[in-house]
C-alpha cells in the first residue's frame, strides 16, 4: 500500500491481517460488501483505492461497483480524516435553535468548511442530518460523544479537549 | 398466455399479460417517448419521461414499467402528461450545454427530438449546472458527462458481459454521475472499447471520437454489417456520406453480443475507404500500432502455421 | 439461579437445546412442571426486584441511560452515585437500575426513584450526594430538582404527576425508562415473550394475521398501510424462503422514536418481529438500524444474544417447531434507504436506490423473495396485540386510525420530547397541554408534522384530529412522527427551503424530477430568502411541485415538494412579502434583515461598535450610533450586547 503521509507504517500488515479476517469472516454471507467496507474503514480510517481494489477481487464484485456503493453512502470516505470527527447537527430542532451559528462558529474556529480537515489531521468538520437528540438543540457529536445546548462559544471549547 | 384488454386514448388493445403499458400503446400505434428504457436491459424506470395518465392511479406512472391490466385506461397525452414531460426536458436541459450546432449527435439526439416535440425551447430553470472535465483521454471514445441525463443504459449495458462493468453510477443525488472507478478517465480504466455503451446512449454523452467532424447524422447513411472475425456474429454499422464508408459503429448490443474493439478495427479495415491508424495502450499510453498489431493477426498467423506444421 | 431467567433446580430442563413451550409462563408464574414451593418463592423474589411493589421498603434508582441524558452525563451520574452509595454502605440494598429514553431528554440526565417514583430532573454530578443523604436516607425529597412547570410553576413529586406525561398513553412505551433494556428478564417480569407464547400455542399462522387486521394497526413507518394486511399478503406469497424486514433506519430530522424504542425496549421489536415470521412463514429477519445509532445498535446486539441464549429466537423456539434468526444490518448514511425498496437494495449490498414497485417486497423483496417490512414501531406494537387481543387494541384511537402514535415533539415549545397519544388527539392538546404550549409568550404559527414529506399546518388547524387521514387531506402526512413547532418568529418560506436542503441532498438521483427538480426548487426558494425571488417562481414552484410529486419514482420524490405545497396553501403572503416587499415577516431570513439603532434610545455606550465584527457601526461616545447598512453583515451580534434595547431588526 502506498501512503503519502510520510510516515512509516510498521502497522500496514497488521491493518492487512485485519481486513483478511474480516474478509473472511464475510466469505459466506449475502450481501457482504457493505458490512466489509464498514470494517474495512474502522481499520483504515478510511477507504483507500488498494482496499476497495482487494475487497472487490475477494468478493468478486466489479471495482466500479464497489466505488458507486463507497460513493454512495455518506459513512464512507476516500481520503484520510481527522482524529477527531465533529458531526454538527442540522436536524429540525437544532435549525430551529440556531445550529448554523454553530457550525459558523466552529468552522471559522478551526479553519475549516464542510467536510474539511485540519492540516494537522486533528479535526475534521461535518454535518449531519439529525443526531436524534432534539430534545438537546443544537447538539454537535465528536466522535462518539454528543454535546448539546451549545453556543458557538461553548461548542469551540468543547473542542479542546479533543486532542 | 392470458390476454388483457385496455383502452389506449379512447382505442381498445389486446395484449397479453405481462406486456407493459409502453408497449400496448406501441400497438395501437402511439408513441410514447423513452429514454432508460431499453428492451434488451432489465427494466429501470428512472427517467420518467415515459409516463402516462392512467385513470384510478393516484400519480402519473411510467409506462415502460407498468404493466397493463384488465379494463385499464390509459392516456398518453393528457395535458397533465405533457406538463410532465415538457417540465422533465426544461429539467434536463438546465442541467445541459446548449451547443446542439457543433455536437456529434445533432439530429439524432432524444433530447433534442423530444424537446422539437413538445415545444421546449430551452432550459426552463436557472441555476448550477455540472462542469465536468470532458473526458478525451483515449483514442475511441469521446464521454462528455456534462451531457449525460443519467439514463443509466451504458453502464447497464457494459455490466451485461461478464467480467466488464467497467462504469456505473458513482455519488448521489445531483452529484451522480456514471464513472470508472476512481472517477478516473476511460483510458486508466479497464475499458475495451467495445463501444456498446456509445450504442445504446441516446444524447451526444457518447461518441465516437474516429467519426468526429467527418459528417452530420443525416448526411450518413448506416448500412448493418455482421462481423465474422469470431463466432459471436456481433452486428456493427457501416457509416456511408456520399458514397464513401468514413466509420464503422457499433450496432445494437444483444444480450449475449460482447461487441469488441478488435471486431469494429478489423471492420473499418475491411470497408473504410480511408481507415485512421488503429492505436493500442502499451504501459498505459495510447500509440499507434500497426494494422496485424492491432487485429492481433501475427498471433492468428502463427497459429495456422502451427496448425499446418510448418 | 442468577437471574429470572435461569432454572430454579434442576428439574428444570429448558434450555435453547431442549425448549419447553411453558418456559415463559414458568418464569413469571411457575415453577409449572414441579410444584417446589421454595423454587416458586426465588423466582418471586427476582420479580419483586425487578418492579418493586408500591409499599415495598426497599429503593431502586433508575437512571436513564438514552443518547439524550447519556450526553448530558448520566455515565458520569451512574458512577458517582455508585460511589456514593459504597461510601454509605448502600451498595447491596439499593439497587441502581440503568434504563432507555423516558421521552423528556430536555430535562436530562433524569432519575426516577422506585417505588415512589420521584422524578429528579437535570441531575448533576453534584446534586448526587445530596440525594442520597436526604432522599434515599433521609426519605426527604429534594425540591430543587423535580420537575417545575414554566406556566404553573408547580412542582411534580412524582413522574406521573408531570404534566408532559400526565395526559399520555404510553402504550409502545410502557417499558422504556421503566425496564433495563440490556435485561431480557425484565423485559419478562413485563409480560414480555408472552405475545410470541400465544402466538406459537395458541393460534394458527393465519389467526395471528387476523388477529393483526382486527386490531387495525397500521405501518408507523409513514404510509400507514394497514399491516394485517401486509402480513397476509406475505403469508400467501409463493416461496420457500420468505424474511422479515425491521426498517430502523430512521432518518427524519427531527424524530427518534424508533431510536428510543430500540435503546429502551429492543426484545418488545425482536418479540414483534418473530410473531410476523411465524405469521408468514419466514424463519430469518433483518434489522436495518441507522449508523448513527450506535447504542441502539449494541442493545439490539444484546438483546439478541440473550434472546438466544434462552431459547425465545433461535431454532425451535420453544419446543413449538417454529425457527426464527435475526441479523443486524447497519446503515451507511443515506436518508434514501428508509424507503422500503432501496433500503433492501441497500442491504443487499447495493447503492441505496429505490426499485421501481410492484412488484412489491410482500412478493419480491429481499434477493427476490418476499420479504415482510415494518417500521419499529409497528413491530413493538405487535407483542401486545397478541397478548391483549386485537379487539382491546382497535378499541383506542379513531374509526381509522387505531391505538397510538408516538410523535417527537421540538422546535419552540416548551416541553420537548416524545410523547405517545393515542391517536385522535387533537394537536393542539400534543402542544399545549402535553408540550406546555410556546415558550418566552410567543405565539403560535405553525406545526411542521411528518418531517421533510409532510406539511405546515397553521393554527386554524389546530384542533384537527391527528390520525391517518385527517393529517394527509390537510396537506401534511403522520410520516414518522416528527412534529416541529414553531413561532411568530420562525419564516415558513425559510422552512420550506429548509426541508428541500435535505432532500435535495438526500435525493438518490436515480430519476430525473426528483434529482433535477429538487435542485431547482431550492435554487428558488433560497432567491427567494435571499430577497432575489420573481412573481413568476410562485408559478414556477407551483409547476414543479405537481410534476415532481406526479411523477418521481420513489416516495422521497413523491412528497419532497409537501414542506412548499402546504406552505404555499396556507402561508402564501409571507412568499409575497419576501418578493414583492423585500422583507420577511418573521424577521428570519438574514438576507432581508436590517439592523437600525434608534436614535432616542441609544446612550452611546459604545458596546454595539466594539462587538460588530465588520466595523459597520461608528458614533461618538455619549452620542446616538449609527450602522452603515452597506457594512453591515447581520450577524445581530450588536442587537444580543445592547442593554438599552435601542437596536431595531426589521
Ligand atoms: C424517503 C423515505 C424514507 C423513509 N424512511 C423511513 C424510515 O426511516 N423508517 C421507516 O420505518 N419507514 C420509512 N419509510 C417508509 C418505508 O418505505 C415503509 O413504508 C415502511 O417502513 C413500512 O413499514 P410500516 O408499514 O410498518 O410503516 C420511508 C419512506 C420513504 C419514501
Ligand atoms: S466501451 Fe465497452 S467496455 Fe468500455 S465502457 Fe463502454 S461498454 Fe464498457
Ligand atoms: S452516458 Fe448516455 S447512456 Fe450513459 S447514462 Fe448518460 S445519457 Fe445514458
Ligand atoms: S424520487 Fe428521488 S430518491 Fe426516489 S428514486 Fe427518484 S431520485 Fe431517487
Ligand atoms: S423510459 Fe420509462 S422511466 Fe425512462
Ligand atoms: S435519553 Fe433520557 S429521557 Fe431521552
Amino acid at each position: 500500500m502506498t501512503c503519502q503521509c510520510g510516515h512509516a507504517h510498521n502497522d500496514d500488515g497488521a491493518k492487512q491481517e485485519a481486513l483478511q479476517k474480516a474478509m473472511d469472516k464475510y466469505k459466506t454471507v449475502k450481501g457482504a460488501l457493505i458490512p466489509i467496507l464498514q470494517e474495512a474503514q474502522e481499520i483504515y480510517g478510511y477507504l483507500p483505492k488498494e482496499v476497495m481494489q482487494q475487497i472487490s477481487r475477494g468478493l468478486s464484485i466489479p471495482f466500479s461497483k464497489t466505488f458507486g456503493v463507497v460513493t454512495f453512502y455518506a459513512q464512507f470516505h476516500l481520503k484520510p480524516r481527522g482524529r477527531n470527527i465533529i458531526r454538527i447537527c442540522q436536524g429540525t430542532a437544532c435549525h430551529v435553535r440556531g445550529a448554523s451559528k454553530v457550525f459558523d462558529g466552529v468552522s471559522a474556529k478551526l479553519g475549516v468548511g464542510k467536510n474539511g480537515t485540519t492540516q494537522d489531521l486533528r479535526y475534521t468538520l461535518e454535518t449531519v442530518a439529525c443526531l436524534g437528540a432534539c430534545g438537546l438543540a443544537p447538539v454537535m457529536m465528536v466522535n462518539d460523544d454528543t454535546h448539546g445546548r451549545l453556543t458557538p462559544d461553548k461548542a469551540a471549547g468543547t473542542l479542546e479537549k479533543y486532542e | 398466455m392470458a390476454n388483457v384488454t385496455l383502452t389506449i386514448n379512447g382505442i381498445k388493445v389486446i395484449v397479453s399479460k405481462g406486456t407493459t403499458v409502453l408497449d400496448a400503446a406501441a400497438r395501437a400505434g402511439f408513441f410514447i417517448p423513452t429514454f432508460c428504457h431499453d428492451p434488451e436491459i432489465p427494466r429501470f424506470g428512472a427517467c420518467r419521461i415515459c409516463v402516462v395518465e392512467i385513470a384510478g392511479m393516484r400519480n402519473l406512472p411510467a409506462s415502460c414499467v407498468t404493466e397493463a391490466t384488465e379494463g385499464m385506461v390509459v392516456n398518453t397525452e393528457s395535458p397533465a402528461v405533457a406538463e410532465a414531460r415538457k417540465t422533465i426536458l426544461e429539467m434536463l436541459l438546465a442541467n445541459h450545454p446548449q451547443d446542439c450546432l457543433t455536437c456529434e449527435k445533432n439530429g439524432d439526439c432524444r433530447l433534442q427530438d423530444y424537446s422539437f416535440r413538445y415545444g421546449v425551447k430551452g432550459p426552463g430553470f436557472e441555476g448550477k449546472r455540472h462542469e465536468y472535465p470532458l473526458d478525451d483521454s483515449n483514442p475511441y471514445i469521446v464521454r462528455d458527462m456534462n451531457k449525460c441525463i443519467l439514463c443509466g443504459r451504458c453502464a447497464r449495458t457494459c455490466a451485461q458481459v461478464e467480467g466488464r462493468a467497467v462504469i456505473d453510477f458513482t455519488y448521489r443525488g445531483f452529484d451522480t454521475k456514471i464513472a470508472p472507478p476512481m472517477d478516473t478517465t476511460l483510458a486508466e480504466s479497464d475499458c475495451v472499447y467495445c463501444g456498446r455503451c456509445l450504442a445504446v446512449c441516446p444524447v451526444g454523452a457518447l461518441t465516437y471520437k474516429r467519426m468526429a467532424g467527418k459528417g452530420r447524422a443525416w448526411e450518413i447513411e448506416k448500412k448493418p454489417v455482421t462481423c465474422t472475425f469470431c463466432d459471436s456474429g456481433c452486428l456493427f454499422d457501416l457509416n456511408i456520406k456520399d458514397g464513401k464508408v468514413i466509420g464503422v459503429t457499433a450496432g445494437s448490443p444483444g444480450q449475449g453480443r460482447p461487441l469488441c474493439l478488435k471486431g469494429r478495427l478489423g471492420l473499418e479495415l475491411l470497408y473504410c475507404d480511408d481507415p485512421a491508424d488503429p492505436q493500442m495502450k502499451r504501459d498505459g499510453e495510447f500509440v499507434k500500432v500497426s494494422w496485424s498489431d492491432a487485429l492481433g493477426l501475427d498471433g492468428v498467423l502463427d497459429k495456422i502455421r502451427k496448425i499446418e506444421g510448418k | 439461579m442468577k437471574n429470572l431467567m435461569d432454572k430454579c433446580c434442576d428439574k428444570c430442563t429448558h434450555t435453547a437445546f431442549f425448549p419447553c413451550k411453558d418456559y415463559i409462563k414458568c418464569r413469571k408464574e411457575g415453577p409449572i412442571c414441579h410444584q417446589d414451593e421454595a423454587c416458586k418463592q426465588k423466582r418471586a423474589d427476582f420479580l419483586g426486584d425487578i418492579h418493586l411493589a408500591a409499599d415495598s421498603d426497599k429503593r431502586q434508582v433508575l437512571i436513564c441511560a438514552g443518547t439524550g441524558c447519556n450526553s448530558s452525563g448520566s455515565g458520569r451520574l451512574v458512577k458517582k452515585l455508585q460511589e456514593e452509595l459504597a461510601a454509605n454502605g448502600l451498595a447491596d440494598k439499593i439497587k441502581i437500575k440503568i434504563t432507555g429514553c423516558h421521552g423528556f431528554c430536555e430535562q436530562g440526565p433524569l432519575m426516577i426513584i422506585e417505588p415512589l417514583k420521584t422524578f429528579y430532573t437535570r441531575v448533576d454530578e453534584n446534586d448526587v450526594a445530596e440525594i442520597v443523604a436526604k432522599d434515599l436516607i433521609g426519605g426527604e425529597l429534594v425540591e430543587r430538582l423535580l420537575y417545575k412547570d414554566p406556566n404553573t410553576v408547580e412542582t411534580a413529586k412524582t413522574y406521573e404527576t408531570v404534566p408532559f406525561y400526565a395526559r399520555q398513553k404510553r402504550l409502545v412505551l410502557h417499558n422504556c425508562g421503566h425496564i433495563n433494556p440490556e435485561e431480557l428478564s425484565d423485559y419478562v417480569a413485563s409480560d414480555g415473550y408472552f405475545g410470541l407464547t400465544r402466538a406459537l400455542f395458541e393460534k394458527t399462522p393465519d389467526q395471528v394475521v387476523e388477529e393483526v387486521k382486527t386490531s387495525g394497526l397500521r405501518g408507523r413507518g409513514g404510509a400507514g398501510f394497514p399491516t394485517g394486511m401486509k402480513w397476509g399478503f406475505v403469508k400467501q406469497a409463493q416461496g420457500d424462503k420468505k424474511y422479515v424486514v425491521c426498517n430502523a433506519d430512521e432518518g427524519d430530522p427531527g424524530a427518534f422514536m424508533d431510536r428510543s424504542v430500540l435503546e429502551g425496549d429492543p426484545h418488545a421489536v425482536l418479540e414483534g418481529m418473530a410473531i410476523c415470521g411465524y405469521a408468514v412463514g419466514a424463519d430469518e429477519g433483518y434489522l436495518y438500524v441507522r449508523a448513527e445509532y450506535p447504542l441502539a445498535i449494541q442493545r439490539l446486539k444484546i438483546a439478541i444474544a440473550q434472546a438466544e441464549e434462552y431459547g425465545v429466537l433461535g431454532d425451535n423456539i420453544m419446543n413449538s417447531g417454529f425457527s426464527f434468526h435475526l441479523k443486524i444490518k447497519a446503515g451507511a448514511g443515506a436518508f434514501v434507504c428508509g424507503e422500503e425498496t432501496a433500503l433492501l437494495t441497500s442491504i443487499e449490498g447495493n447503492r441505496g436506490m429505490p426499485r421501481v414497485r410492484p412488484p412489491f417486497p410482500a412478493n419480491s423483496g429481499l434477493w427476490g423473495k418476499p420479504t415482510c417490512l415494518n417500521n419499529v414501531e409497528t413491530f413493538a406494537n405487535v407483542p401486545q396485540i397478541l397478548r391483549n387481543g386485537g379487539a382491546w387494541y382497535a378499541s383506542m384511537g379513531t374509526e381509522k386510525s387505531k391505538g397510538t402514535k408516538i410523535f417527537a415533539l421540538t422546535g419552540k415549545v416548551n416541553n420537548t420530547g416524545l410523547v405517545e397519544v393515542a391517536m385522535g388527539m387533537t394537536m393542539r392538546d400534543i402542544i399545549f397541554a402535553i408540550g406546555g404550549g410556546i415558550p418566552g409568550g410567543k405565539k403560535f404559527k405553525a406545526v411542521q408534522i411528518g418531517g421533510p414529506s409532510g406539511g405546515c399546518l397553521p393554527d386554524e388547524l389546530l384542533d384537527l384530529s391527528v390520525d391517518y387521514d385527517s393529517l394527509t387531506s390537510a396537506g401534511a402526512m403522520m410520516g414518522s412522527g416528527g412534529l416541529v413547532v414553531m413561532d411568530e418568529t420562525t419564516c415558513m418560506v425559510d422552512i420550506a427551503r429548509y426541508f428541500l436542503t435535505f432532500t435535495q441532498s438526500e435525493s438518490c438521483g436515480k430519476c430525473t424530477p426528483c434529482r433535477e427538480g429538487t435542485t431547482r426548487m431550492l435554487e428558488i426558494l433560497t432567491r427567494i430568502c435571499n430577497g432575489e425571488g420573481k412573481m413568476e417562481d410562485i408559478d414556477t414552484l407551483d409547476r414543479i411541485t405537481r410534476v415532481v410529486k406526479n411523477t418521481a419514482l420513489c416516495g422521497l420524490g413523491q412528497t419532497c415538494p409537501n414542506p412548499i405545497i402546504s406552505t404555499l396553501r396556507y402561508f402564501k403572503d409571507e412568499y409575497i412579502a419576501h418578493i414583492q416587499e423585500k422583507r420577511c415577516p418573521a424577521g428570519a431570513c438574514t438576507a432581508l434583515l436590517t439592523y437600525t439603532i434608534n436614535a432616542e434610545k441609544c446612550k452611546g455606550c459604545g458596546k454595539c461598535l466594539r462587538s460588530c465584527p465588520a466595523e459597520a457601526i461608528t458614533g461618538e461616545k455619549k452620542q446616538p450610533h449609527v450602522i452603515d447598512a452597506a457594512k453591515c453583515i447581520k450577524c445581530g451580534s450588536c442587537i444580543t450586547g445592547c442593554k438599552f434595547n435601542a437596536i431595531e431588526r426589521g
